[in-house]
This record gives structure tokens, sequence and C-alpha cells, in this order.
């Protein structure tokens, strides 16, 4: 096993009774890299995370962490890293310093050793530290987890939708400092329903179903978009999507913001006869324009 | 070491910060024994009568004296006729109305034989049945006094049965009951909820995933409630002992062990409870339906072992219940030593010992298996 991967997955298989909910994944993250796991709710991605951090046997297949394999060295791996459940895992009856102090003497060590680690995130939340953690919002909450998963100095981190329920303000104050992470030198396996954040990751992996679509950086998945792409916007927009719908060039048409993502059987579609097909659908306000392809684009079009 | 001893502090945080569970720790076997003591007893205590006493003589005067001087009864009344007798009980000012016949005295005297009518109010046949034992006891008392002094018998009639022996106190036989549901209760409902919150929290994969071994925990989340119980079961003892006058004729440091035993087979319950429910619900309904109704209804505690069908009587022998009953009832009222409850002390740790061997087996280092 080469020694500047971290974590590595090979042919990953697992079911729960007759749903697969991982069929033969296989990716590797480097050392200090961030990596991003993409995909909507049910992909499979808290099934690989439970894996990794060997609470699930896989079915076939196999993975290490730091070249320790997840079923015959899991007690080395349960001691180097750090892990954020889905869920934000913390004691709602004990006050966030309570909370953090468990963590950090369950993992034989103090807060004061550990504190310049966590100190931009905790800092955040120590004005109330004496405040119960049922009674924290949910940034709240996710700074706290994030500081607990932290505070013994993991070289390998692991975060399952760390974003979900969480403001888009904290959202993105919590992606910062995950860049604040990685610059010292911690390795970070992330997971994430929402494509927006996808490109703050280093690598990605795209997952659905089960599988992987594509593992590439955000920019490079992106390209992988095959057509133009264009975002149009009308008066109504659910009208729009129908009209488009039912268009006979139309190759993909999804809703996208405030408007609709539009790419056409031919690499670059005929704007004026699309527009006349739209005004003959009685839409009115009928922008077009070419847009570069998101993530959420390259997704949309892996799905299969 | 340390991380352990943080654990135990956690759960220490846990259980007094949650009013539910503290009110379950400390207030219930309270109230359980004081509810059990006073008011589901089958004795009387300063129950109100009236007399209707048609003769009025010494005689009458003396059981009279007698009835009013007992603890368990007051006469308020003092009727003429037996018209009035409905009138008192309408207005449910007494329980019972005791009447001589006229010419009590002379009767007894000639005859050696007079009569005296209890009437009692039956809508609460309990209180009813009890009233008149006492009554009829009272007077047998009274008859006996009477035929020490004179040759030639004289009987009063008493026209129910002797039936009841007032000597046993009820409180006697509920003490040892209430003290085992309140340890099982304890020891493995909470222990079982506490244990599966932690997995319906997510706090459990945190827990999994840290170099905390699974027995630590397991320890962890047990030695807060063997403290907390052994509290409960002294606070039952001294309680049975000084408001109610329970002996404890053998030795206390038997009845700590026995406990002790007790304690650590309902919490190896509880244990193997919550490797089996995924929630605190789960956890709380098998507590309550799989351990407290066959506690309270198989282990001999309010029905009799001996008057049950042969299969309950089987099935009972499998409660852990039914033998700490019968260990604490030796030492507290017959006070026999470990001589004569080793059987019982080595079923209990037999049960103890493959509960542990059980929850061990089934307890998951991840989390499924």
């Amino acid at each position: 096993m080469q020694n500047n991967w971290d974590i590595q997955v090979r042919q990953i298989s697992k079911s729960y009774q007759k749903v697969k909910a991982l069929e033969g994944i296989s990716f590797e993250v480097a050392s200090g890299e961030l990596f991003g796991l993409i995909g909507p709710d049910g992909a499979g991605k808290t099934t690989l995370f439970r894996i990794l951090t060997t609470l699930l046997l896989a079915d076939q297949g196999e993975a290490s962490v730091q070249g320790n394999d997840v079923v015959a060295h899991y007690k080395t791996i349960r001691r180097s890293v750090g892990y954020m459940p889905g869920r934000f895992s913390l004691y709602h009856d004990l006050t966030v310093e309570e909370n953090l102090r468990f963590f950090a003497t369950i993992f034989g060590t103090t807060i004061e050793e550990n504190y310049h680690l966590i100190k931009d995130i905790y800092a955040q939340i120590e004005p109330f530290k004496k405040r119960r953690a049922g009674n924290l919002s949910g940034g709240m909450k996710q700074k706290l987890a994030l500081s607990c998963a932290l505070i013994h100095k993991p070289k390998v981190l692991f975060l399952d939708e760390p974003t979900t329920g969480v403001d888009p303000v904290s959202r993105k104050e919590f992606w910062e400092m995950l860049k604040k992470l990685q610059e010292k030198g911690i390795t970070i396996l992330v997971s994430t329903p929402y494509m927006d954040e996808a490109a703050l990751c280093d690598r990605i992996a795209l997952i659905q179903g089960g599988k992987i679509l594509s593992i590439d950086t955000p920019k490079a998945i992106q390209s992988q978009f095959p057509r133009k792409l264009y975002a149009l916007s009308a008066h109504n927009r659910y009208l729009l999507l129908e009209a488009l719908k039912s268009y006979e060039n139309t190759k993909s048409a999804f809703p996208f913001g405030a408007f609709v993502h539009y790419s056409d059987q031919k690499d670059s579609a005929d704007l004026d006869v699309l527009k006349t097909y739209l005004e003959s659908k009685g839409l009115q306000d009928i922008h077009i324009v070419e847009t570069v392809p998101s993530i959420e684009d390259t997704f949309m079009e892996l799905v299969p | 070491m340390k991380a352990f001893l943080g654990f135990v502090k956690k759960e220490f945080y846990h259980i007094f910060r949650d009013r539910r569970s503290l009110i379950i720790l400390f207030g219930m076997p309270i109230v359980q024994i004081l509810l059990f003591g006073f008011a589901i007893t089958n004795e009387i205590n300063q129950v109100k009568i009236a007399i209707l006493d048609r003769s009025k003589d010494a005689t009458t005067q003396e059981i009279i004296h007698r009835i009013s001087n007992s603890p368990y009864f007051t006469v308020t009344q003092l009727i003429e006729k037996e018209s009035d007798i409905t009138a008192v009980f309408k207005k449910g000012m007494v329980k019972a109305v005791i009447q001589f016949e006229p010419h009590f005295d002379e009767k007894l005297l000639r005859e050696h034989r007079a009569s005296v009518q209890i009437v009692t109010d039956a809508t609460d046949p309990n209180t009813a049945n009890t009233i008149s034992n006492y009554i009829t006891a009272i007077l047998k008392d009274y008859q006996r006094d009477l035929n020490q002094n004179v040759t030639n018998f004289s009987t009063i009639t008493p026209q129910i049965r002797l039936a009841y022996n007032p000597e046993i106190k009820s409180v006697f036989m509920f003490v040892p009951g209430v003290m085992t549901v309140i340890l099982m209760l304890v020891s493995a409902m909470m222990t079982s909820i506490s244990l599966t919150r932690e997995k319906e929290m997510g706090t459990m994969e945190v827990l999994l995933v840290s170099p905390l071994k699974p027995y630590q925990v397991i320890v962890g989340k047990v030695i807060p409630y063997i403290l907390l119980s052994l509290i409960n079961a002294t606070v039952i003892i001294l309680l049975s002992i000084f408001v109610f006058g329970m002996p404890v004729k053998g030795s206390f440091m038997l009845l700590g062990a026995e406990s002790l035993l007790f304690i650590i087979t309902a919490l190896s319950l509880g244990i193997l409870i919550s490797t089996v429910a995924k929630t605190q619900q789960t956890a709380m309904m098998i507590s309550l339906m799989g351990l407290m109704l066959p506690v309270i209804i198989l282990s001999g505690f309010i029905f009799p072992i001996s008057s049950m069908p042969v299969i309950l009587q089987v099935l009972s022998n499998l409660l852990p219940a039914k033998w700490f009953i019968i260990i604490i009832k030796g030492i507290m009222l017959k006070g026999v030593g470990i001589g004569s409850l080793w059987k019982e002390s080595l079923i209990l740790l037999g049960m103890t010992l493959f509960f542990i061997f059980l929850s061990v087996r089934n307890y998951q280092t991840r989390l499924e298996s």
C-alpha cells in the first residue's frame, strides 16, 4: 500500500437485507487532502463513513485508514481519527464545556493541551460554555461537535454531513474552518448533499445509489458536462420547465435556483427556434443566456 | 483510568440533571414504601364506630371501655334506637355499629350466653371484614379474662367467626416485596434506558470510535446505579425499621451483601435489555412488561406462590426476585444466616453470571453484527 494515501477504499460493497447501500466503491484520499463525497440522501455516504470509522463491516472489499486495515486494526484507527456523525453526537444535558471536556478525557487528553487546534472554532461558542448543548442553535452545535471531534488532535477527520440543518452563514464559516484545519495537515473526508459546497474541496467523488459516478477535482468535474448549457428564465418558472420538458430538442431541463438549466440535443441550441417555441406556449419575459455548468449540472447529467 | 473516571462523572451529570430519573430514583422508593406501608394495608387504625347499648350494665360498659381504649377504634357516637343505625351509616360518620342486646349482664350470668351484633359498612368489604374480626378478637379477649375469675363458663357469642390474626402486620410482608421491585426497577430499567439513550442520541457511535473499551462503557454506566441502588436499599430498610417498626433479626452485613448481589443481578439484566433494545421507549417497555409485572405478580410479593397454578409456580423459579424475597424475609423476619440461605444466594449468583455472560456475548463493538 502506498504511504501517501491516508484513506484507501477498494471495491467496497455493503447491503442491508435486500437494499444495496454500496456497490464496488473505490477511491483514495491523499494525506492532507480535503476530499468531498457529494451525493443526495440515501446515496450511501453514511454507510461508507461507518465502514471507514470501523463501525460497520463491509460485505466485500477492503479499506484502510493511514495504512491500517479497517477490520484487522480497528483499534488503532479508533485512537487516531476524529469522527463527527451525521446527527451531532453531543450530550444535550451537558454544557458546552462539559461536552468538550468529556471527549477530551476519553481520548486521554485535556482541553488545554490541544486548545490551539480548536481555538478558531471554539472561541465562537466559548461565550456560551455554561449553556447546555441541547439549547444551542444548529450552527453552534455543529461547531461544538467539530471541536469535540478535533480535541484529541486526530490525523484524519471524518465529517458526515456536517452542514445539514445549518444556516447558510454558518455553513460558509464552517468551510473556512475546514480549510484552516487542512492547512494544519489534517486529512479531511467530508460528505454533503449540497453541490455548492463541493467546489470548496480539493477533489470530490459524486456518489449516487451506492455507486461512484465520477472522481476528480471540482473544476474537472464541471468541465465533464458535454454540451453547452443555457440558463433560462420566464415569468413563470414552472410553466417554463413544463414547456421545456415537452420540447422535442430538449436533452435536459432542470430547475436551478431562479432559473431552468437547459441543454439541447445538438451541441449548441438554435436559440431563436427555442424562443419562438416557448412564446407559442404562452411564456413571457423569456431570457436565455449561456452559462457555465456547475457540479450539480454534471451530477444530474451523470445520474443514470 | 482517567478516561474511565471521566465517563463515570458524565453518568452522574446525566442522572442528576434529569428530573424524571431523579424522581424515579429517590422519590419512588419513599412513596412506594409509604404507600404500601400505610395505604395499601389490611390493618385498621382509629376507626370510628357507634355503640347501641340496650343493656347499659357493668359488663357492656367494660366491653365498650376495652373497645374504645384499643388503638383500632374510637367510639364517636352513642345511639339509642335500632333505627338510628341506618341513619349513622347513611351520614357516613361511622364504619361500624356495635349493638348489645337488652339484659346483657343478666343473660351472661344466668344463661352463660349473650349476643353482640356487629354491623359494618360493607361498601368497603375488606375493611368491614377486618373491623369485625378485630372487634371479635377484643370480645374473645374479654371473655377469656372473665372466665379466669368465674368458675362456670360464660360465653359471649359473637355472630362472626374469628378469622384474622391481629398480630400479623401487612407491612412486614410488603417491605421485602417493595424493596425488590424498587431495586429491580431502578437498576434494570435505568441502566437499560441510559445505555439505549446513547444509541438513540448517536453518541454511542462516537464512544465506539474512541479508545474507550466496551467494558469500560458498561462498567462506567453501571457504577453510579450500584451506588444509588445501595442508597435506595438503605433508605427502604431504615424506613421500614423506624417508621413501621420492622425487625431486622439477622445480620445487617449479610442483608447488605445480598442486596448488592441482587442489585448486580438487576443491572446485568438491564445491560442485557440494552443490547436488544434500540430505543429508550423499547428499553422501558421491556423493563416494565418483562421485569416489573412478573416481579409484582409472580415473585410471591402480593400473591402467594403456593396458591398459583403449577405452571406459574415453575415459572416463578426463573425470577431472580423470588429468590431475593426469600432471602430478605429470611434475614429480616426469621433472623437466619447464610447457612440457611446459601442455596438461594447461589441461584441468584448463577443467574447474575448467566446474564453477564449473555450481555458480553451480545454487546457489539460495532453498530451491528
